[in-house]
């Protein structure tokens, strides 16, 4: 493996004995992680340059995606997909995120009672399978099963009640809004960890020079979680991007109505395995695989390389 | 002490009241579920809000599913690959975080962008050159494949949030421990992991939800009778052209239930790890 | 790699493995399926009768979800994992797996003389030669009502499209009772029991059909979107929020006694019998004007092929044999009554709804469903963008007139009819 001589050439540069913990502490999850996930991609996103030409496999360069971007109709699904993914992102940051963050700081107020209960409840949405999710959601939002117009009536706003699920103007937003509800706990617990991390002396250090209550979270404590906001907005931003279960669950392969809810993760899954009579096409699919992996790894590369070096880090 | 009496009865109660509100939000579905899975088919429809009551309470849903499948074995089969999984993610992942976090080396930087490159594509569309590796090494149909497919899918995430959470402890600490003599071995298990406990547990969790919720690895490389798993067993109630929906509720409703122990199993573990004072 | 040494490996290999119990003489066969609502008929009823006959051949069902069943086992047979048995989809999905191999002619297939050449069309090569599938049933469209609230209201079924929209308007205005009960919130609804249920109608069925596929027709001809407009006026004779209304939410609003009438496919009969309170009755699409030829979709929907990697091909050919033969033909046709047998043999059916359904054979013209043979084999599928379209066109997102441009559009940019 090349990551052995990167060591030995590290430790010659340092004139240091070869570090073998080094290599001994990354062996066992590179192994794993190259042999099943690994090759088995790069085989998957090798497709994305060969078609089929007449019965054979052929190598076509970037032709497929010529094609993707080029031909109206995929190009079209494509665009529509990107766009439908990024206001399902910025849902997500706009809602779960702040949500989270705000359930967090209550969490962590000092001698809160019941902190476990509060924290395994809300933690509970995220357990579930999809299958439940969007078997249940779709019940209590169903017009014909009366959840939430019941719900609605009780305080007088029946009126406001629509299939929501089954217009184009609002189906994504819901959708989104389910997803932030199954999701609200992964950044609770994420910052709640981070907000007990922060040793005591500095909060008295604060409550001695007086800062308190909001400004205390603001000044001292935002700052120091800064880190951990950072993890969860790029794990947000990865995970919107490779979304696909509670659309598929919710509204099907074809992510009706009338595409209006169709993510990248949808539009893979439908072109890469076939859907109904539609037969799967792997290279076009790795093609779609292979722009959304160049999408997310940009923004995976601003966040490590610009994001991360200049979030400013406190040990304790 | 004195400031921490500022904080009001009054602020307490909002803060209360602002949980129990968001708890319910969070709760609400699933007591739906809970509560309809042991009404009948008629109650469901006619009052889903209902409680269960002497005239509409009905197992229906659950004799059918503990009819239709040996749930026992798919509860055992769900136990052991999540657990299993678990630990060698947790294993794997902290000791290549904690590689990556201490030690400055040539390629750090490339190696850690190479163990994220994992949470960028779907594990999904690997499955034929999977199946086939599975076929290969005779793996098809057996707990192991299934173990080694979410041990690789879990191993990025984890790496990298505790690397993340691994930079935060103390180099002091680490140095005081080499300048003892303790070996880097010693160091990482002795010092670090104890240090980021609650990290692990949340990396537990994170973990452990798709993997128990997963159907498509379970349908594809394990979907044996012997090997199948409980989300894929409940999905044997969502038909084409039936929709069997006490047995769809009551199916749904025993799967919460393990994942909720398995998740409390660890949030104690989280607890403990930082009310222990390692931290401080 | 053979089936044998898989085991073996796996024996060996494997601590948690428990499969392999099987005794080394008995041949275990596996059948991949969609069909998971049949696996107690398959359990109790299919296989018992097999084994009893054959003994040393043991048969486990192993269906999926329908909805994963053909991304899953294309990458089964693509891995050679897949099961012995295969549960072929009717016409290009199975066409393809035969075309890249996956399964293996059965032209000399004992039994396969009891099928005609219609019923095997759904499972045959184009060129008429070589057919891959044991066909096993087809299904019928219409409409199920509901008597008893078609007796309080003192209405009968309709025969033409003008008494059809009158009976709604009835139903609509009496206030009681949904008039029909669809939604589109799962697409396929729209387009399975709407567009290709009253179809054929319009298009006159096969003729239609086979304009379509040589090109002589278009989507965007009146014979093609008149259905869209009929379709288009449904929408005020459906429940509130149709919009949002799932599949199984019609069926429970029917099955309940909510909605009067349910815009079907045979396949419902079975589920209706165990849950629905009341008296049932059918009728086939409504014609045009009386005294028109009235014409069904009467489509071949499910066959059983062979794997062409499996181990155990006597065995399962054997199996094979036995699902051609007029015994099996008559269990499942009994067992799941709507899915009518295309063994030539008849079978003698004890469900009158059943019967119903399928004495329209008698008097109208089948047809199969349009986008099923070759043209739904490119991208944009015909198939998927036809249920987008019909819900569309119920929606209110398109007009029937757009959305047989976009169909037609779509079909135009990879499909050149054979001159």
């Amino acid at each position: 493996m090349s990551d052995a001589t990167l060591f030995q050439d590290a430790a010659g540069v340092a004139r240091r004995p070869r570090r073998w913990h080094i290599a001994v502490f990354l062996l066992p999850a590179v192994l794993v992680y190259t042999a099943v996930m690994i090759l088995p991609l790069v085989e998957t996103l090798r497709l994305s340059l060969f078609n089929t030409v007449d019965g054979q496999s052929t190598f076509v360069g970037l032709g497929n995606f010529k094609v993707l971007f080029g031909d109206a109709r995929w190009a079209a699904d494509f665009w529509n997909a990107l766009k439908n993914n990024f206001i399902f992102f910025a849902i997500h940051m706009l809602v779960q995120n702040p949500i989270g963050v705000a359930l967090a700081a209550m969490l962590s107020t000092p001698k809160l009672r019941f902190s476990a209960v509060y924290r395994t409840a809300i933690f509970l949405p995220t357990l579930l399978s999809f299958v439940i999710v969007g078997f249940i959601w779709k019940l209590i939002l169903s017009p014909i099963w009366g959840v939430s117009p019941y719900l609605m009536d009780l305080v007088g706003l029946k009126s406001l009640f629509s299939p929501w699920l089954g217009k184009p103007d609002s189906a994504l937003i819901a959708v989104s809004l389910i997803s932030v509800w199954q999701y609200v706990g992964i950044p609770m617990m994420l910052i709640y960890a981070a907000l007990l991390n922060i040793p005591d002396e500095v909060i008295e250090a604060a409550e001695c020079d007086g800062v308190t209550g909001w400004s205390q979270f603001w000044k001292i404590k935002l700052p120091l979680v800064l880190p951990a906001i950072g993890i969860i907005s790029i794990l947000t931003f990865v995970g919107n991007f490779n979304a696909f279960d509670l659309v598929y669950t919710v509204q099907g392969a074809l992510a009706g109505p009338d595409k209006s809810t169709d993510i990248l993760g949808t539009l893979l899954y439908r072109t890469f395995f076939g859907f109904q009579l539609q037969l799967g096409d792997r290279s076009m699919g790795a093609t779609i695989a292979t722009v959304m992996f160049l999408i997310i790894l940009a923004g995976v590369a601003f966040y490590l390389f610009v994001v991360q070096r200049r979030i400013r880090r406190y040990q304790f | 002490m004195l400031p921490r009496a500022r904080i009001s009865f009054s602020r307490m109660a909002l803060v209360h009241l602002a949980l129990v509100a968001y708890a319910l939000v969070s709760l609400f579905p699933v007591f739906l579920t809970l509560i309809n899975s042991v009404k009948s088919r008629n109650a469901i429809f006619r009052n889903p809000m209902q409680l269960p009551t002497a005239e509409t309470f009905d197992l229906v849903g659950y004799a059918t599913v503990l009819k239709q499948g040996d749930f026992a074995s798919y509860f055992q089969n769900s136990m052991i690959v999540t657990v299993v999984a678990i630990a060698l993610v947790l294993l794997f992942g902290a000791m290549a975080a904690f590689a990556l976090s201490e030690y400055r080396f040539r390629g750090n930087s490339l190696m850690g962008l190479y163990l994220a490159l994992g949470i960028m594509i779907p594990i999904r569309l690997g499955t034929v050159a999977i199946l086939q590796g599975m076929v290969a090494t005779g793996l098809v149909n057996t707990l192991t494949a299934l173990i080694l497919v979410y041990t690789a899918q879990g191993i990025p995430l984890a790496v990298f949030i505790l690397s993340e959470f691994m930079r935060t402890v103390s180099d002091d600490l680490k140095n005081a421990g080499r300048i003892d003599g303790l070996s880097e071995y010693a160091i990482f298990f002795r010092l670090v992991l104890p240090l980021v406990r609650p990290a692990m547990a949340t990396v537990a969790v994170f973990t452990m939800i798709p993997i128990w919720n997963d159907l498509w690895f379970p349908l594809i490389l394990a979907p044996g009778e012997a090997t199948k798993t409980v989300t894929l067993g409940a999905q044997m109630f969502i038909g084409q052209f039936v929709t069997n929906w006490n047995a769809v509720l009551a199916a749904l409703s025993l799967a919460i239930l393990p994942v909720l122990v398995l998740y409390l199993a660890f949030s104690r573990q989280l607890i403990r790890g930082i009310t222990s004072g390692a931290v401080k | 790699m053979t089936r044998s040494t898989i085991r073996g490996l796996l024996l060996a290999t494997s601590v948690l493995a428990m499969a392999g119990a099987a005794q080394a003489e008995d041949v275990t066969l596996t059948v991949e399926s969609w069909r998971n609502d049949d696996l107690s008929i398959w359990q109790e009823k299919i296989i018992p009768a097999f084994e009893a006959k054959n003994p040393g051949i043991k048969v486990v069902f192993s269906p999926s979800a329908p909805t994963e069943y053909n991304a899953a086992l294309n990458a089964k047979l693509d891995a050679g994992s897949a099961g012995d048995l295969i549960t072929c989809r009717p016409f290009d999905a199975s066409l393809e797996l035969y075309n890249k191999g996956h399964l293996t002619s059965l032209n000399d297939l004992p039994g396969m003389e009891n099928f005609s050449d219609v019923a095997r069309s759904a499972w045959t090569t184009d060129d008429g030669a070589t057919t891959f599938c044991v066909p096993m049933a087809s299904v019928i469209h219409g409409f199920i009502y509901n008597k008893d609230i078609f007796d309080e209201l003192g209405l009968a079924p309709p025969a033409t499209e003008d008494e059809f929209f009158a009976l709604l308007d009835k139903i609509k205005a009496d206030g009681n009772y949904i008039p029909m009960a669809m939604g589109t919130k799962d697409l396929w609804e729209a387009a399975t029991m709407g567009y290709q249920n009253i179809g054929p109608t319009y298009w006159k069925g096969e003729e239609g059909r086979k304009a379509l596929i040589a090109g002589t027709q278009k989507l965007t001809d009146e014979g093609w979107v008149e259905p869209f407009r009929v379709l288009a006026k449904w929408k005020d004779y459906l429940g509130d929020g149709f919009e949002a209304q799932t599949y199984p939410d019609s069926q429970n609003l029917f099955s309940l006694g909510r909605a009067a009438i349910f815009p079907a496919g045979s396949w419902e009969i079975g589920l209706f019998n165990t849950q629905a309170q009341f008296n049932m009755g059918a009728f086939p699409p409504p014609v045009k004007t009386a005294g028109d030829t009235c014409y069904i979709s009467d489509h071949n929907d499910i066959g059983i092929g062979l794997n062409a990697k499996s181990a155990n091909a006597d065995a399962a050919k054997t199996f094979l044999s036995f699902v051609a033969s007029p015994e099996f033909a008559d269990i499942y046709a009994n067992s799941l009554p709507g899915f009518f047998s295309l063994n030539s043999t008849a079978v003698k059916m004890e469900d009158p709804l059943a019967q119903e359904f399928v004495s329209w054979r008698e008097k109208c013209q089948p047809t199969i469903r349009s986008t099923y043979q070759i043209l739904s084999r490119g991208t944009p599928n015909l198939e998927n963008e036809t249920w987008t379209e019909s819900a569309n066109v119920i929606n209110g997102i398109d007009t029937p007139e757009e959305a047989a441009k976009k169909l037609q559009d779509g079909l135009d940019s990879w499909y050149k009819p054979a001159e």
